[in-house]
């Protein structure tokens, strides 16, 4: 297994706290500090419950990975991808308070204030993929 | 399985939660504490959060409606020793915990109390 990769599936709620973990301890190791890694932590927490939520049988995967600016800056990315119904409008769901669950529609309009960078990809019925970055200082 | 600590000091439960609070985690204490409240009426719970790195959307939710759920049961609630890097993550979440009472350390929350029992007297 390569050291700068790592997937973890996403099946079920305890795997939220596993990858959470994993992600604030790696932050950590590559020298975030505690207000960063607290912020990488909750981003990760936010996306794979929307997995566990909303994705078909709640199943997906996780990919955290350590990634290197065109500048030289460190920097960690996680990936997280469902092939659950998919997002209609990527916009609405950006929005705050916007929700078609229980939850109260925090969690991708929070992780992109969380994160330097979050991209989406989505297509109806096939699944979604969220990416996002943050940056060391 | 309850994994969070529920301690009864005189007239306040104290509540040790534990370091990674997963969702069910978080709902068992939630009952646990009615139940205790119910049980053992006291005037104040103090909810210690020292252990816990990380608050998302949904253990924020939580401890709001915990708080509202102990004040509707009589008592107050006060959460102490929040971590300044939570704290910040939880602003730019967009999770202000409005309805929460909160203190730095464990005494002052239960000064906190204990003023707040002495002015309803």
């Amino acid at each position: 297994m390569s050291n700068t990769e790592r997937h973890l599936p996403i099946a079920g709620e305890r795997d939220i706290v596993l990858a959470r973990q994993v992600a604030r301890s790696w932050a950590q190791e590559l020298g975030f500090g505690a207000i960063d890694a607290s912020r990488i932590a909750t981003a990760v927490s936010e996306l794979t419950r929307n997995v566990v939520r909303y994705a078909t049988g709640g199943r997906g995967e996780v990919t955290i990975r350590e990634v290197k600016s065109p500048e030289g800056r460190k920097g960690l990315e996680i990936e997280v991808s469902d092939e659950g119904p998919g997002i209609e409008d990527i916009e609405l769901v950006l929005r705050d308070g916007y929700t078609t669950g229980q939850g109260m529609g925090l969690g991708l309009p929070g992780t992109r204030r969380l994160m330097d960078e979050t991209h989406i990809e989505s297509a109806l019925g096939r699944g979604t993929t969220v990416t996002v970055r943050k940056w060391k200082a | 399985m309850l994994t969070s600590a529920i301690i009864k000091v005189r007239d306040t439960l104290i509540v040790s939660v534990q370091e990674d609070l997963g969702d069910e985690d978080a709902l068992d204490l939630q009952a646990a504490l009615t139940q205790q409240l119910e049980r053992t009426p006291v005037n104040g719970v103090l909810i210690d959060l020292s252990l816990v790195h990380v608050i998302d959307s949904f253990l924020g939710r939580t401890l709001n409606d915990l708080a509202v759920g102990v004040r509707l049961l009589g008592a107050r609630a006060v959460v102490v020793g929040m971590q300044p890097a939570v704290a910040i993550t939880l602003v730019e979440l967009g999770l202000e915990l409005r309805r929460i009472q909160t203190a730095l350390t464990v005494e002052r929350g239960l000064d906190l109390l204990a003023r707040s029992t002495n002015h309803r007297l």
